[in-house]
């Protein structure tokens, strides 16, 4: 399963490029990510639970950042197992450029699983991966730019694992502004 | 008219009390005292190489008794094919290695590599997710056609082309085959693909090992449609324990369709684990691993040539085929797309040229082998499409072209140029039948009033010819197999003159329970009621090699009566003495013994009785007792053939396919009991129609099984089959086995989808659609829609 998109964030590609590199970060966009643990030059381990269509599973993993070009892009990959849930393992190629407003984050995504999630779940595997890398670049925006005027918390931040608290938008740029 | 319980009788099935009351026993029904539980550890991955198991974290888990590896099968032997087949070049084909469990490498989704047993089944589930497996991913090999051209990536590494055997039928036919192409007026061609389809039987399989250390002795219950087979593999070429130490039961079962016939490695694993831990161990497989584990069917694609003057003579028939293995070669997977198909080719039909080649490559997919119908599905469907579609290209009616080309009625014996003789037939006789039966003068008007309802009525048409009655043991034993295809019986008639028949075929959904008793009752001139079809159980029955291929009534069946011959002249040696007559003098009829000419008579239960106790009895030259086994061994393959016509509704809206009429007429020889043949193409047709519109396994190019479960799986319903017009009044009988009986398990999945799917191909050039030559099974809306208007 492939699938490509970009959106436009505001902020600048220094920005941007810090907020990827930060474990935190990527603890929160990750949907469903309970621990991240580990730096961007060793990689992480992650626990992640997910319920794909009837298969819910708690994937221990790992997770890489590759071919990383500063402030122009880098490859997240991960690779978790679920048990017998089964298997997924996915990569996100990550392309940034200045652009009006901010920088153009650009990024496809690759998704295979394996075990009980392909034989039972994949019918829905494609909408499901969607999804995932919706929520993961929406709460990502969120992160990084902060909320817009009068705007309620998104829906997406508040998806997840259950018990994950919802992250307040835009703490990363407080955080980095502080 | 057939006496009430007798031969041609619709006799209630007996067993169906039982089973429609919930006192079948099943294997998962029994419970051993002591019994622990095993589950498989199945692989992820299509391929891969197993680096490391550790199983130490599993052996910790709370209940858990053992666990085992392909580490703990290295010393015994592994799962044989049991047919070896020569390539074109005269070699012998390759035969990789099938482990009982994974080692080294797994290599299908599903491939287990490791094994749990614990007090519960819970525990042992729970115990497989703590293995820490270490196996570094393999590129997957999915496409056959793929598989054949990278060879660096290989399945097996002994298989160095992923190709088992490149197969010519005949090959010293080829060149004239060829030549009749180069000069043919008219050659048609079709390039298509049978579906792979996944067996579901309603009972998943299951097995208990059962290892006694007092006497030494193993016993295995398990799902098997031939039990003795079953025994003999896992002595012969997997356990290596001695056949007098081993009983393999199998109980009730529930279903077949083929992919019961094949030894698994879960039963020799679980009688491995029972002799080391000295207790019962228990497997029920759950549908998941069912999807993953059973031997799949089918999965051929197929170029086939038909070449015909211009007024439809066929001139010859050419095919080449991949025919997908999967990752092992299951026991019966290479005769599959071979001898029973490659021998079917000539159809019904005198075509003077045929050639066959068949290529049987290794895929990281599920073992694939016989499924209802076995290469002769294959066959008939290649066939009849192509002839559909030649007759299109040729203008000539359907009917009219199969009909000037049938095999004659005065032709038999004819011998086919692919190998076969077949003994008896009359297609042109189940044609008419179909013809009058399908009420095809009203077509027209019944396409009229679908038009009306917006709907395309179209009318398919195709013949149909097995090979059955499995099989001449000498004739298969040239062909590579490595059994004998015989069967057994035992009659063994009570002191008080009731009978049980011990039979080496195994019911599984066939009625043999009933139809057998019919049989003896008529023979023996007896009440049914009091004859009791015994099988299942290798401890009690005689070496029979079981049920497939719609043989336990022209095969076992032939043995029950050379049997009952026995005891019939046994009967009148004994009749004879206790009348003071000469032998010769003693007629049998209708369950009594008498002095011919006069009333002078011993009715069987004396008889019986008068063996059992031979007070009055000729000691000096007869042994007491009534009971006798018989081995038959057919002197040829049975032929049952017929003609199947499917009307179709297609809604040009969605691609939606309703089959609206289905008619059969087909010729199986006698029959015993017509409600039961008519259950059989039922059933035979529900799965025809199943692989013609719903089913299909579908792999991802990682190997990964998308229809893993029955939201992807499509099988047939009730509401997806019409009511069917069964007929098989048009009998030749078999010339050959005492029965005069042909076999019929198999008719229905075999000439159903080419009907079906010349129906919609019908349908379609009615309304115009006349560039759609052909569409792939399973002919799903999105299929038929993506024809009419991609």
């Amino acid at each position: 399963m492939q699938l490509a998109d970009q959106r436009t964030i505001a902020a600048d590609p220094a920005t941007v490029w810090a907020a990827i590199l930060d474990p935190e970060v990527l603890r929160v966009c990750i949907p469903g990510c309970e621990s991240l643990t580990g730096s961007p030059a060793e990689g992480y381990e992650a626990i992640v639970t997910q319920k794909v269509g009837p298969v819910k599973a708690r994937f221990t993993g790992h997770v890489t950042l590759s071919d990383m070009v500063e402030e122009q892009g880098l490859t997240i990959s991960g690779e978790g197992k679920g048990g017998a849930a089964g298997f997924a393992r996915g990569s996100a190629k990550l392309a940034m450029s200045p652009a009006e407003g901010g920088t153009l984050l650009s990024y496809e995504v690759d998704v295979h699983v394996g075990g009980k999630l392909a034989q039972l779940g994949s019918r829905i595997i494609d909408g499901f991966s969607r999804k995932m890398a919706d929520q993961f670049f929406e709460r990502f925006q969120s992160a990084v730019e902060g909320p817009s005027e009068g705007e309620d918390e998104p829906e997406a931040v508040a998806v997840g694992a259950e018990g994950e608290a919802p992250a307040k938008k835009g703490w990363f740029k407080r955080m980095i502004k502080r | 008219m057939p006496k009430d319980g007798g031969i041609g009788a619709s006799t209630l099935r007996r067993e169906d009390i039982r089973f429609l009351t919930g006192k079948g026993r099943y294997t998962a029904d029994i419970n051993l005292r002591g019994q622990a539980f095993a589950c498989f550890l199945r692989s992820e991955v299509a391929h891969g190489r197993i680096r490391s198991i550790d199983t130490s974290a599993a052996e910790e888990m709370p209940g858990v008794l053992a666990v085992m590896t392909g580490e703990d099968f290295t010393e015994v032997g592994g799962n044989p094919t049991g047919w070896l087949v020569q390539s074109r070049d005269g070699a012998t084909m390759k035969e990789p290695k099938r482990p009982v469990l994974a080692h080294g490498k797994v290599r299908h989704v599903g491939d287990a590599y490791a094994l749990v047993v614990a007090e519960t089944y819970e525990q042992a589930k729970d115990a497989c997710e703590a293995i820490e497996a270490d196996i570094e991913e393999l590129p997957a090999i999915v496409d056959m056609a793929a598989a054949v051209a990278d060879t660096t990536n290989r399945v097996h590494d002994e298989c160095d082309d992923n190709v088992v055997f490149d197969w010519g039928w005949i090959e010293e036919n080829r060149a004239a085959v060829d030549a009749a192409f180069e000069t043919a007026p008219h050659v048609t061609t079709l390039e298509l693909v049978n579906n792979r389809l996944s067996p579901n039987a309603m009972e998943p399989r299951a097995s208990i090992g059962d290892f006694d250390s007092g006497t030494g002795d193993y016993k295995l219950y398990t799902t098997s449609q031939n039990p003795h087979l079953t025994r003999l593999l896992i002595s012969a070429f997997v356990m290596g324990i001695p056949e007098n130490k081993l009983t393999v039961i199998a109980p009730d079962v529930g279903g077949g369709f083929g992919s019961k016939i094949y030894h698994y490695g879960e039963e020799a694993a679980v009688l491995a684990a029972s002799k080391r831990l000295d207790r019962p161990v228990k497997w029920v497989c759950d549908r998941s691993e069912a999807f993953l584990s059973d031997a799949h069917g089918r999965d051929h694609v197929t170029k086939i040539q038909l070449a015909t003057d211009m007024e439809g003579n066929f001139l010859a028939v050419r095919t080449e085929t991949l025919a997908n293995m999967g990752a092992y070669l299951s026991n019966f997977a290479t005769c599959t797309p071979t001898f029973l198909h490659g021998t079917l080719m000539a159809g019904p039909y005198k075509t003077p040229h045929v050639y066959v080649n068949v290529k049987a490559v290794m895929t990281n997919t599920v073992p694939v082998d016989a499924y209802r119908g076995a290469g002769r599905p294959e066959a008939t469907y290649s066939l009849e499409r192509v002839i559909d579609k030649a007759a299109d290209e040729l203008g000539i009616d359907p009917w009219e072209i199969r009909r000037k080309n049938f095999i004659d009625p005065d032709q038999f014996p004819y011998t086919t140029p692919v190998g076969l003789v077949y003994d008896t037939g009359n297609y042109h006789a189940t044609m008419d039948k179909l013809r009058e039966l399908s009420d095809v003068a009203g077509f027209e008007a019944r396409a009229t009033e679908s038009a009306a309802k917006g709907k395309l009525r179209g009318f398919g048409l195709s013949t149909w010819i097995e090979a059955c009655g499995i099989a001449p043991s000498n004739l298969v034993g040239v062909l590579g197999c490595r059994v004998g295809l015989y069967d057994a019986a035992t009659i063994r008639v009570n002191a008080t003159g009731n009978i049980s028949v011990l039979v080496g075929a195994h019911s599984h959904g066939q009625g043999h329970e009933t139809v057998f008793a019919q049989l003896i009752a008529e023979k023996l001139g007896v009440d049914a009621k009091s004859v009791e079809i015994v099988h299942g159980d290798t401890s009690k029955i005689p070496f029979g090699m079981g049920t497939y291929g719609s043989r336990s009534l022209a095969v076992c069946g032939s043995a029950m009566m050379k049997a009952a011959d026995k005891i019939i002249d046994k009967g009148k040696k004994i009749a004879a003495h206790m009348l003071e007559a000469a032998e010769g003098d003693i007629e049998f009829n209708d369950g009594s013994f008498s002095v011919a000419g006069t009333d002078r008579q011993k009715s069987f239960a004396e008889i019986a009785f008068s063996a059992y106790v031979p007070h009055n009895y000729p000691l000096e030259t007869l042994e007491p007792g009534l009971e006798e086994t018989a081995f038959y061994d057919p002197a040829n393959f049975t032929y049952p053939a017929g003609a199947y016509g499917c009307e179709v509704e297609v809604d040009p809206e969605t691609g939606g396919v309703d089959i609206v009429r289905f008619t059969c007429a087909d010729d199986f020889g006698n029959v015993i009991n017509p409600m039961i043949v008519a259950g059989q193409v039922h059933g035979g047709v529900a799965q025809g129609i199943g692989q013609a519109l719903l089913e299909g396994v579908v792999y991802n190019e990682d190997g990964q099984l998308l229809t893993g479960s029955y939201m992807d799986y499509a099988m047939p319903r009730a509401d997806d089959v019409p009511n069917f017009t069964v007929d098989h009044s048009c009998v030749t009988p078999c010339t050959h086995n005492p029965l005069g009986a042909k076999g019929c398990g198999e008719a229905g999945a075999i000439g159903t989808p080419p009907a079906v799917v010349n129906a919609v191909i019908d349908a379609l050039h009615r309304a115009g659609h006349r560039h759609i030559t052909h569409i792939d099974m399973p002919l799903t809306p999105s299929r038929v829609w993506t024809a009419m208007h991609g």
